[in-house]
């Protein structure tokens, strides 16, 4: 029986442990702002924090992060996450949006780890994220101005 | 709610409706969730038309008969409302229509549907009229309770004013007043020079519950007691099932039931991992009788060879064959394009509830009234008994706007499979999506073009080997005489003078189903076309944009702006490489607006580089130029991953050989270049944003890398070409 850290709350997960992080989420969490896009670990769309840094929930089962502290797109209230949130606003990032929460846990753990982030850091935390509308332009821009509110 | 005071919502639309009004205060002032749920509208708004509710907390929602998947309808309509109604932006909400063919019909089609660019294009005078009308009857209202003449009382920023006595009143105040006054018939509409939203980069509505995970899709309803089905389909489209051994598969724990329906096998579970983990224990033996057991490979000679029989003429000007024959130089090339797959981020899926002979639906549905009269006709209920909630969906570009009404069947046939009242949720894997069918049409296009001495292009022949999307379809409505222009539209029509031309379509069949993807024939003919073009132009020593411009005719005005407008912001000064980047133009017109691009190339390993696009686009009125600079930039995305990466390919016995983005890979931020976007300032009536961008990236893309390597790419992707 896995037990969890689920947005600040303790969880025990019916589901068996092979199961995917992500459908335990969804389903048995009732928490669908972690989105399914390849099952695969291949487009990051499923993205969580799990003890403090991002991983593919599609390719995780829930055995193996037992104990875990796990944050999903519904609790991300640091400051970086939202710096992140407040820039995708201004620039109107999403399209058809079924990326994005993981687009957002991805950019606030960049921003997390690195306040000013250069465009080759960009590059190398974010192009696990597959965005198929393209918005990468907005994006890039978002969390340029999301680094620049932050130092301000 | 129950369904009885949803239906009664829903059936309001030609008329006025007075009753209880559920709150909702909280949401004008604090301007979060401005995309509502069917249940969120007040159903004692002010309801004058079809498409506006004005509630007494002051906001307005608009029912927006076109379904939101990312290129903006929901900001789009409300704008078009809120100008024509003098509305504040932070008081509009917009909640997506149910199914009726007749109110909501895209005015285009004649029924319910969004695509072919069209959202924008056909509400532009309808939405404004909704908004014209409400704000008609709101000054109606204010002019009966103020007793003063109606030509007195001005409306701006959401507030309806008497200047001489200093009295104003909100939209929401007067609601049930309006509601009692009579309904416009054609009222009037503002000229453009009076816009004061229309314009503007107002921020989108959609965007705060997309940036926190709030927004809610398909994938994300839940009901009581429901159940999530996935379906083993065929590894080899067309095939069906011969037997199956489901033993394994019932002993998963979660695992409810598997049943047979025509679409495969379906696994019933209580929750999505024990769906697919069940799945995976199937044993399935497929009769490939009816399928496509080609390869690509045998698939494309055959169409490569077909070029020859005859064809459908689609356009004929002259005597090309003369032409031709009398050319000083002569160019012939065959283009070979792939089956693609659309590969939303949302996979398919809809949910189904059935309860006493009513079914109520969830799905991001392009044509609801299709979708639900079949789900009415699988069940024995009738389109009557069913009630669509048309979803956000993740992505579609194309592939929900089925020929066939693929989704609502298969949810329909788990539902009739499973027996009795239930609630199901059909959820389609990566891999579904991949190997589902529904591509690209696979094209090869055969061009002959000749110039004569002094460089003018004499003679031109293209013929076009592919599959129809529309015939043999409820889109073919009998008087297609054989043609479907989507198999070749954009290369007929092409702005440039071709004293002789020809242009020829031979239709092939195939059991793999092929469908519209953004931009659907232009996704082909544009790069056939511009990329043989340029080659001529060079045969010719012109210049790619100087020659594109002698050649176009007289009448072609758009296209020459956005063509000298995107030399102008390129800084074109007719070299085509500069160190080691290289520059590519192409001009492709398509959905009625005009798109100009020019890409930035160096080659990194091989394999083009892209570094930046310029584009020069002219949609008519820009109603909210954000959005058209988002459309773009993703268009181009699109395109350019697609033609640098992306084939579906048919293995040995008809195998679909990707099955998931490790093999069908999608561009990254890495890979993403650099878009800059001039909007042509214009009056015209605004026309498609969503597909438009798309088109000309690609040829742009190759021209640059043919004059950087001087090998010209025939075949796509760049990564099939051998680059």
């Amino acid at each position: 029986m896995t037990t969890l850290t689920v947005n600040g709350q303790d969880v025990t997960i019916e589901s068996e442990d092979d199961i995917p992080l992500l459908w335990v989420i969804r389903d048995e969490l009732n928490l669908t702002g972690t989105k399914f896009g390849c099952g695969i670990a291949q487009c990051g769309a499923c993205t969580v924090m799990v003890d403090g840094m991002p991983r593919r929930s599609c390719v995780t089962p829930v055995g193996s992060v037992d104990g875990s502290d796990i944050q999903t797109i519904e609790a991300m209230d640091s400051p970086e996450a939202k710096a992140v949130q407040a820039a995708w606003e201004k620039l109107d990032v999403p399209q058809c949006g079924w990326c994005q929460s993981g687009q957002v846990v991805s950019a606030a753990a960049l921003l997390q780890m690195t306040r000013q982030p250069t465009d080759e850091d960009i590059d190398n935390a974010m192009a696990g994220n597959v965005c198929r509308c393209a918005t990468y332009v907005r994006i890039r821009k978002a969390i340029h101005d999301a680094a620049a509110a932050l130092e301000g | 709610m129950t369904h009885q005071t949803r239906r009664q919502f829903l059936s309001t639309g030609a008329g006025l409706v007075i009753g209880l009004s559920l709150p909702l205060g909280a949401r004008a002032q604090s301007g979060a969730a401005a995309v509502l749920t069917r249940d969120d509208v007040s159903e004692g708004a002010f309801a004058p038309n079809a498409f506006v509710r004005i509630s007494a907390d002051d906001t307005v929602t608009i029912i927006c008969k076109h379904i939101e998947f990312g290129q903006g309808p929901y900001t789009g309509l409300a704008t078009l409302v809120a100008e024509e109604l003098d509305a504040r932006w932070d008081q509009m909400r917009a909640v997506s229509a149910p199914a009726n063919q007749e109110l909501y019909a895209n005015l285009f089609f004649g029924l319910q549907g969004t695509g072919g660019s069209t959202a924008m294009a056909n509400s532009y005078t309808q939405m404004r009229q909704a908004g014209a009308a409400a704000r008609a009857m709101l000054v109606a209202a204010a002019a009966e309770q103020w007793d003063v003449p109606l030509g007195e009382i001005t409306v701006s920023d959401g507030e309806v004013r008497h200047e001489a006595s200093g009295q104003t009143a909100s939209f929401g105040s007067l609601a049930d007043a309006a509601a009692q006054q009579s309904v416009p018939v054609e009222p009037a509409l503002k000229n453009p020079s009076e816009f004061k939203l229309i314009g503007q980069d107002l921020p989108k509505l959609d965007t705060q519950e997309k940036s926190t995970g709030k927004a809610i899709f398909t994938m994300d309803i839940a009901r009581e007691g429901m159940q999530t089905v996935v379906v083993k389909r065929p590894e080899v489209i067309g095939a069906t099932v011969a037997s199956y051994d489901d033993s394994a598969a019932l002993e998963v724990p979660g695992v409810v039931a598997v049943r047979q329906i025509p679409q495969g096998i379906a696994v019933y579970a209580n929750s999505t991992g024990a769906a697919l983990k069940g799945r995976s224990k199937l044993t399935v033996d497929w009769d490939t009788s009816n399928a496509e057991t080609r390869t690509t490979d045998q698939i494309m000679a055959d169409f490569a060879a077909a070029a020859s029989e005859p064809g459908v003429v689609v356009e004929e000007a002259g005597d090309s064959a003369a032409a031709l024959s009398d050319a000083a130089q002569t160019l012939e090339a065959e283009y070979h394009f792939p089956y693609l797959a659309h590969a939303p981020m949302e996979p398919l899926d809809a949910v189904l509830e059935l309860k006493d002979g009513k079914a109520e639906v969830w799905m991001g549905a392009q044509f609801p009234g299709i979708d639900s009269g079949a789900i009415g006709d699988v069940l024995g209920i009738g389109a009557e008994n069913v009630s669509m909630n048309v979803m956000l969906a993740g992505g579609s570009f194309g592939r929900r706007a089925q020929t066939s009404p693929q989704i609502g069947l298969e949810v329909s046939q788990i539902a009739k499979a499973a027996g009795g009242d239930g609630a199901w949720k059909l959820v389609w894997t990566r891999e579904d999506d991949l190997t589902g069918g529904y591509y690209r049409p696979l094209t090869v296009h055969t061009l002959r073009g000749g110039l004569d001495a002094e460089g003018n292009i004499t003679g031109w022949e293209n013929t076009i080997v592919n599959q129809s999307i529309m015939l043999d379809t409820f889109m073919d409505q009998g008087n297609s005489e054989g043609k479907d222009p989507t198999s070749y539209e954009g290369s007929t029509k092409m702005p440039y003078d071709l004293p002789a031309l020809k242009v020829n379509w031979v239709r092939q069949k195939s059991p793999v189903s092929v469908l519209w993807w953004r931009s659907v024939g232009h996704t082909h003919t544009a790069y056939a076309t511009e990329t043989f073009l340029d080659e001529l132009l060079e045969m010719a020593g012109k210049d790619p944009v100087q020659g594109r411009l002698d050649l176009l005719k007289p009448d072609m005005g758009r296209d020459r702006a956005v063509l000298e407008k995107v030399a102008e912001i390129a800084g074109w000064d007719g070299n085509r490489v500069k160190g080691d980047r290289a520059y590519g133009v192409a001009l492709h017109e398509s959905f009625s607006t005009y798109t100009a691009q020019i890409a930035e190339v160096s080659d990194e390993g091989g394999m083009p580089r892209v570094h930046k696009v310029w584009v020069a686009v002219d949609c008519g009125v820009a109603v909210n130029p954000n959005v058209i600079r988002a459309q773009i930039e993703g268009g181009i995305g699109y395109g350019l991953g697609t033609a640098l990466f992306n084939e579906l390919t048919l293995g040995e016995g008809g195998v679909v050989q990707q099955r998931n983005f490790d093999t069908y890979r999608m561009l990254r931020i890495n890979e993403m270049p650099e878009v800059e976007v001039a909007i042509i300032q214009s009056d015209a009536d605004p026309t498609g944003i969503g597909e438009p961008g798309t088109p000309p990236i690609a040829p742009a893309v190759a021209n640059a890398w043919r004059a950087l390597t001087g090998t010209a790419v025939r075949r796509l992707p760049f990564t099939s070409a051998g680059v």
